[in-house]
């Protein structure tokens, strides 16, 4: 569905490239994580599947077509893309964030209405209560439903999630993950999303793909991951959820000793 | 005087509100796209404030003052090159000097505004596929919109203040009340002036500032409020201006208590005549001359003494008739501007003294003059010291005062009286003089030219028939005392008079 080739990018006026040489293959349905430390270049990587940042070498194909060859805005409004500091426009109401990208496509009022319905209900959100809500009006995990909702509604097949429950507090994080996921599978979509957290990883991922210094260190599932680690990096990365389950064991033990 | 207010109140604020909208929407039109451009080329950001800020610098006045000759030099090229003119005085002086002026602050917020948007929210747009256009249009433009709003506010008063200034270049606006108050020491006038211009910039600033808080509230019902009051304010200013039938007569006027009450007077028998009439009020001498020739401005009262001099450039002095004769005769054949003859007086420079100064010096004439002159004050008006008149004066007689004082003319009167001067430079055909007893002195050597009344008619009127007749009726009409007594009505600090009560008291003894 997706693949990255010889992908490269340095900024203009930096030392080295963001993204080097990275060779990437999404299938369709698949849900593959990008992972990394900060800075390792996965959110480059991830503006340059839909051109919000151009590549400096290699190439991007998008269901065998060549994303290069595409018009930059409307190969952006086939993909669903959710941004980590959500980016609704405060301007607009929660229905006019989440009809906005069926709106540019120019898609009949009427249709639009009915899209947003299924939408508040697909993001598990009451339609009454929040449809003529501001943005600043919600909570920060309302305001993600709204953004999943808004990449959604122009019922595209590719969605590109920057750090999407990064900002919110763990129960809202791990409930709307949740969602997210059961979303994906029920909708076949192809997912790229980006994070840092190698437990949402996990839990999340279908493939998960590590990044270090705008490279590709290893791609595999979570099992092959935590089996044969590449290197130190990527064991010290995989093994966080462990350590730190084990870490939790350790201190319930101590708290509940006599 | 508040009831004679009231009653121009409509004309005056219908064209300040005109001249106001109109400079606001144009300066809108010119500074949003400028300043989108420039929120997206960096380098275009310093000179556009740049020159915005210079242009803030330079005085109202001034900034109107130069675009009057700048349209007249435009006027005659276009004249020349496509056959006809334009207006240069009036409106497009004072509209194109109020665009100018209202462009800084719409400028500097909209670009600050528009450069300030969250870079996360940019993002956003072009992620959900928005082009740059839409981006600008749905988002950027939306979220500055306050923030511009309070720009336009700001330019709104500045321009409704400013616009006060348009008087002096021909525009009427409500800056009348202030320039016909401050010539005829009409403080009441003035201050009708000040409170009317300053309540319209209040009510139009409250009204953008609801406007204001409705965008950054998202409140669509204080935006519809706050359109739905500056369109009920604009309409009903525009109502008394709008519907009027024809073409209105220009009066002209200079910048003193007679042209008043002469304008008054001539437009009072133009509107019995069925002409509807509008006022250049307070033009410059030598302005009002070439809009007359422009057709700018339809009549006024001159005097054959400026013409002679200002216009023809004569530098001789013969008798009045022979100048009379000699500027209509001038006037025809180079202008072709209708002279209809004098009213009846003279309005001559004369030199004045206090009665009991000139009596302890024994001064009866300039001639008398010119022994003490070194020792002495001179007061003149704006004009006076610039004038050929007071050349030929100074070189007939040898005059050479120790001091010069320039005063607006009823100031000169005071100056005169607390004995700040010696001797002024007046009007034969003020009232004050009579007031003040104050003693003229004789012109031996006819030094000073005659200065007859003369009511001219610009080109387009010169064979116009009905509007020649209505006002023949005042040819000869107006003897010297009479022009005192109504000078004097609207000069004096007591049981004061306006401008067109002198005109209606002038009518009466007409009959």
């Amino acid at each position: 569905m997706i693949e990255l080739q010889h992908l490269t990018k340095r900024f203009a006026g930096a030392e080295r490239d963001a993204v080097r040489d990275l060779n990437l293959h999404v299938n369709e349905g698949e849900l593959l994580v990008l992972i990394g430390e900060s800075g390792c270049g996965k959110t480059t990587t991830l503006n340059m599947i839909n051109r919000l940042t151009e590549p400096t070498a290699g190439s991007i194909l998008i269901g065998n077509e060549d994303a290069h060859a595409k018009d930059p805005v409307e190969l952006r409004r086939s993909m669903g893309f959710v941004f980590q500091a959500v980016g609704l426009f405060p301007h607009l109401t929660v229905e006019e964030n989440i009809a906005i990208t069926p709106r540019l496509l120019k898609w009949p009022a009427d249709k639009i209405t009915a899209r947003v319905e299924q939408l508040f209900d697909l993001v598990r959100l009451d339609a009454a209560t929040y449809r003529a809500r501001l943005p600043r009006e919600l909570s920060g995990g309302q305001r993600q439903r709204v953004g999943l909702a808004r990449a959604l509604a122009a019922r595209p097949r590719i969605m590109l999630m920057d750090e999407p429950f990064g900002a919110l507090d763990p129960l809202t994080r791990d409930d709307l993950s949740a969602d997210y996921r059961a979303i994906h599978d029920r909708l076949g979509l192809t997912t790229i999303l980006v994070t840092h957290d190698m437990t949402e990883a996990f839990l999340l991922a279908d493939r998960v793909a590590v990044m270090r210094d705008g490279e590709l260190v290893q791609q595999g599932t979570p099992h092959q991951l935590l089996a044969e680690p590449a290197d130190a990096f990527v064991r010290t990365l995989v093994e966080t959820p462990r350590r730190r389950a084990k870490a939790l064991a350790r201190a319930m033990e101590t708290d509940s000793a006599p | 005087m508040i009831a004679a207010a009231f009653a121009v109140l409509p004309g005056y604020l219908g064209q300040h509100v005109l001249l106001s909208i109109s400079a606001l929407v144009l300066g809108l039109l010119i500074s949003l796209p400028l300043a989108i451009v420039a929120s997206r080329v960096a380098w275009l950001r310093g000179p556009a404030l740049g020159a915005a800020s210079v242009i803030q610098t330079i005085p109202g006045l001034a900034l109107l003052a130069l675009f009057y000759p700048l349209l007249l030099m435009l006027s005659n090229f276009s004249e020349q090159v496509f056959g006809a003119g334009f207006r240069a005085l009036g409106f497009l002086p004072a509209l194109l000097a109020l665009v100018l002026y209202s462009m800084l602050p719409v400028l500097r917020n909209t670009i600050t505004a528009l450069v300030a948007t969250d870079p996360a929210i940019l993002r956003a747009a072009r992620g959900v596929g928005m082009t740059p256009r839409q981006s600008l249009l749905l988002v950027e433009l939306p979220l500055a919109a306050p923030v511009i709003m309070a720009g336009v506010r700001t330019a709104a008063v500045w321009v409704i203040g400013t616009a006060t200034l348009s008087t002096p270049v021909g525009q009427t606006s409500l800056g009348n009340y202030i320039f016909t108050g401050l010539q005829t020491e009409n403080w009441v006038f003035v201050l009708f002036g000040c409170v009317a211009a300053a309540a319209l910039a209040l009510v139009v600033d409250r009204l953008l500032a609801l406007a204001e808080t409705g965008l950054a509230q998202h409140s669509r019902a204080k935006v519809i409020g706050a359109a739905v009051g500056l369109a009920i304010v604009i309409g009903a200013s525009l109502v008394p201006i709008i519907g009027r039938a024809g073409a209105p007569v220009v009066i002209g006027t200079k910048s003193f208590e007679e042209q008043y009450i002469l304008a008054s007077l001539i437009g009072d028998k133009l509107r019995d005549a069925g002409f509807t009439t509008s006022e250049r009020d307070g033009l410059g001498s030598s302005v009002i001359f070439h809009a007359l020739a422009a057709d700018d401005v339809g009549v006024y009262v001159d005097y054959s003494g400026t013409l002679w001099a200002d216009q023809m450039k004569r530098r001789d002095t013969p008798d009045r008739t022979a100048v009379l004769n000699g500027v209509a005769a001038w006037l025809k054949q180079t202008q072709g501007v209708r002279d209809l003859g004098s009213l009846g007086f003279e309005n001559a420079y004369a030199f004045a003294m206090r009665r009991d100064v000139a009596q302890r010096y024994g001064i009866h004439s300039i001639a008398d003059l010119a022994t003490y002159a070194p020792n002495m004050k001179i007061g003149g008006d704006y004009e006076f010291f610039g004038r050929p008149e007071w050349a030929a004066v100074k070189k007939a007689y040898g005059l050479n005062f120790a001091v010069m004082r320039q005063y607006q003319s009823n100031f000169m009167y005071r100056a005169l009286q607390d004995g700040d001067v010696d001797v002024i430079a007046a009007f034969s055909s003020d009232g004050r003089i009579a007031q003040y007893h104050l003693q003229l002195l004789s012109d031996p050597r006819h030094a000073l030219p005659p200065y007859d009344a003369v009511l001219l008619i610009s080109p387009k009127y010169a064979h116009d028939r009905k509007l020649i007749d209505a006002l023949k009726p005042l040819i000869g009409a107006i003897n010297l005392s009479a022009m005192q007594h109504a000078n004097l009505m609207v000069d004096r600090q007591t049981d004061k008079r306006s401008p067109a009560e002198a005109a209606n008291w002038i009518e009466q003894q007409l009959h």
